[in-house]
């Protein structure tokens, strides 16, 4: 299988992660999901050799033991050629508020953690000239409310990390940095929310357009759906007097 | 996060009639919808919603296997696939068609789950040579009400195995399978069109078609008094790589699937299914098949196997009351002139799909699966007023005629007519009282029909 490209999901026991390694394998590229549940991983692992035919394997890694993500990385056996990390938790907003153990949760798996990781893969490519990476960041994260702001928050750093990465790497214009937000996506995270319809994608959608915007028509910043684009466009014009009393 | 719940809503079939309210729940891995399983009674599990009636409705709760949906293993030196019980027949085509390997039994929609197949015992165009969906299933993991998960197959747990083939669910749920594929050596088929100037020709026809591996009739419900029965009827092999030089030397072996692009609106406007509109459609539909008659030639397996697919939500056209697909079996000896009698009914009646599908089926595989030796009719009726008093003297020739309704279609046929159609259904009985499921698991079908 040498001269196949590779990919390296953070996050493969989610339902995003595994429609975004399907994608790629479907294209070819081999896989490694790497995350913190490994059964979940082996099971969505098993299904990317089944479906596609090209190796798939897993790699345990709990993102959270930030001490750890240097020896992660030296010890990979190959560079990806991409990275994609989708690593997110929604988390109990309420319960956050009087619970600073779980705000910090949030906080360090939607943002310290991921952008710890994707530094540490930044140089690698640098060293190497080479690569891209992709973040799944969130909608969420362009502007704060009331029913997840510590999600919000996190992803609004996580989105400013990417750009300002970009911005630096987009110089030599060896390395690229793709930030995907999604809107709406019906995965196990949203499983118990009613999602407006017009508005709510499938993890496929999702693959879809990381693929693209990564290896047929690269783009920087993308939002899935699309038409989100707009609606968020919408929601920051709207000034904060305003905006503090609505509910949306 | 394994689990999650949906919470309590309104479900039905695909013929959106009955609907009924059940909790939903959404497993998101087998082991949660073991769990669901073993919390729950009056429980049975939902595929893809393509049972027609209601089947797939739990009488509290309904455990859903779409999240279930991952591929677990294929070996290419027997053909075998193992995947979990959500995952679809779309899906495996999708994955192993372009490497060369098709479904030896496929139903007429790709969109059921394979888990639903097994339930259902799902029959094609070729069940009076291959045999139902039953004969593709190697084995298969069952969660048994009191949360113990067994394999079975036809060695291993025998006669669990045979009950839960065309089990509608009711013997446990099913959470993996693992299917024999069909090597081919190319995924298109060579199909043949023969016009039938009525019912008896179209069974003659069907007859004389036994060695043919895919054989139908579509039947112009239409046609009245010496026409009866009219038929294009439809016999189909799978393609060699000679017969594909043949006649589509340019052609890709391994098409891949053929997108749908049409959908129906969500407000379908009713009058656009008159009569008037429909002699019309089904005259042009005649005179285009019989201009094929005596030409082979090759036809995509995507619209030869399931050409309602490439219609989205096609369901919608019967509009918000929602229909009923009704599907018998005669057997052999007895049908032609029960057929002819039904078909008749029918046509005077006037407000039947306009087409009919005629079809032999072999031998059943379950104990309660629906195929036997005979002929099989399929009708679309919308639900009005006087329609289950109609579909009732209907039943009533099938049960002279020593036949039965297939379950999956089935939303309104009394315990007597089903009774009198399956006699499997005592050692059923048996087993769901053994393994704990008679208490346990329950549908609004098995509670209509004393299962």
């Amino acid at each position: 299988m040498t001269g196949t490209k590779s990919i390296l999901v953070i996050g493969g026991s989610s339902d995003i992660g595994h429609a975004t390694a399907l994608r790629y394998a479907r294209e070819g590229w081999r896989v490694t999901l790497a995350a913190r549940d490994l059964e979940a991983a082996q099971r969505n692992a098993d299904d990317i050799r089944t479906r596609s035919g090209v190796e798939a394997t897993v790699q345990a890694l709990d993102v959270l033991q930030t001490g750890q993500l240097a020896g992660f990385v030296a010890g990979l056996s190959a560079l990806p050629d991409t990275i994609v990390c989708v690593v997110g938790e929604l988390g109990d907003q309420l319960r956050a508020q009087t619970d600073p153990e779980l705000a910090t949760t949030i906080m360090r798996t939607n943002f310290e953690a991921p952008s710890l990781l994707l530094e540490l893969f930044a140089q690698a490519f640098e060293a190497r000239g080479s690569g891209t990476i992709v973040g799944v960041s969130s909608v969420a994260g362009d502007r704060g409310r009331a029913s997840n702001y510590y999600y919000g928050a996190a992803k609004a750093g996580f989105s400013q990390f990417l750009s300002g990465l970009r911005n630096r790497l987009a110089l030599a214009g060896k390395v690229r940095v793709v930030t995907v937000k999604p809107g709406f996506v019906r995965t196990k995270m949203t499983a118990h929310m009613k999602l407006p319809a017009p508005l709510t994608v499938q993890p496929d959608r999702v693959a879809e357009d990381i693929f693209r915007a990564d290896v047929m028509k690269p783009r920087d910043v993308i939002y899935v759906a699309r038409r989100f684009w707009l609606v968020m466009t919408i929601i920051c014009a709207l000034p904060e007097p305003v905006f503090k009393r609505m509910r949306i | 996060m394994s689990n999650s719940g949906v919470g309590a809503c309104g479900l039905s079939g695909w013929g959106n009639y009955p609907r009924v309210s059940t909790e939903l729940l959404a497993p998101q891995t087998p082991a949660g919808a073991r769990d669901h399983l073993l919390a729950r009674s009056g429980v049975v599990a939902r595929g893809a919603g393509r049972a027609y009636g209601d089947a797939a409705i739990g009488t509290q709760s309904t455990i859903s296997s779409r999240g279930l949906n991952r591929m677990r293993s294929f070996d290419a030196a027997t053909a075998q696939l193992t995947v979990e019980a959500g995952v679809t027949i779309a899906d495996i085509l999708a994955a192993f068609e372009p490497r060369g390997f098709f479904l030896k039994v496929v139903p007429g929609t790709k969109f059921v789950t394979v888990g639903g197949a097994i339930a259902a015992d799902v029959h094609g165009k070729n069940h009076h040579r291959d045999g139902g969906f039953a004969n593709i299933v190697v084995s298969f993991r069952l969660a048994l009400p009191g949360g113990e998960i067994v394999t079975c197959s036809r060695s291993e747990n025998a006669a669990l195995f045979a009950a839960t083939l065309g089990g509608m669910g009711l013997t446990g749920m099913i959470l993996e399978a693992t299917l024999r594929l069909l090597p081919i050596e190319t995924a298109w088929l060579r199909q043949d069109t023969r016009v039938a100037g009525n019912l008896d020709a179209a069974i003659d026809q069907l007859e004389s078609s036994e060695s043919t591996t895919y054989s139908v009739a579509w039947i112009d419900c239409l046609a009245r008094g010496a026409a009866l029965g009219r038929s294009l009827v439809y016999l189909a092999e799978h393609a060699t790589r000679r017969d594909k030089d043949m006649l589509g030397p340019d052609l890709a072996p391994f098409p891949g699937v053929r997108t749908s692009r049409l959908s129906v609106p969500e407000l379908f406007p009713g009058w656009l299914l008159n009569r008037a509109s429909m002699r019309a459609f089904n005259e042009l539909y005649f005179r285009r098949g019989a201009a094929h008659q005596g030409k082979v030639r090759l036809v995509h397996w995507d619209p030869y196997f399931f050409p309602l697919d490439a219609i989205a939500d096609w369901n919608r056209i019967y509009g918000r009351r929602g229909f009923v697909q009704y599907q018998c079996v005669i057997p052999q000896d007895r049908a032609r002139r029960t057929l002819a009698d039904i078909l008749d009914r029918v046509s005077r009646r006037g407000d039947a799909s306009f087409l009919a599908v005629l079809k032999l089926l072999g031998d059943a595989s379950g104990l309660i699966s629906f195929p036997l030796r005979g002929y099989t009719l399929t009708m679309d009726f919308p639900v009005t007023e006087t329609l289950f008093a109609f579909l009732d003297q209907l039943d009533a020739l099938v049960v002279d005629a020593g036949g039965r309704l297939y379950l999956a279609k089935d939303a309104r046929q009394s315990r007597a007519t089903f009774e009198s159609g399956y006699p499997g259904l005592a050692a059923l009985r048996d087993i769901r009282q053994q393994t704990g499921a008679n208490t346990r698991l329950s549908s609004h079908l098995s509670a209509r029909l004393g299962i």
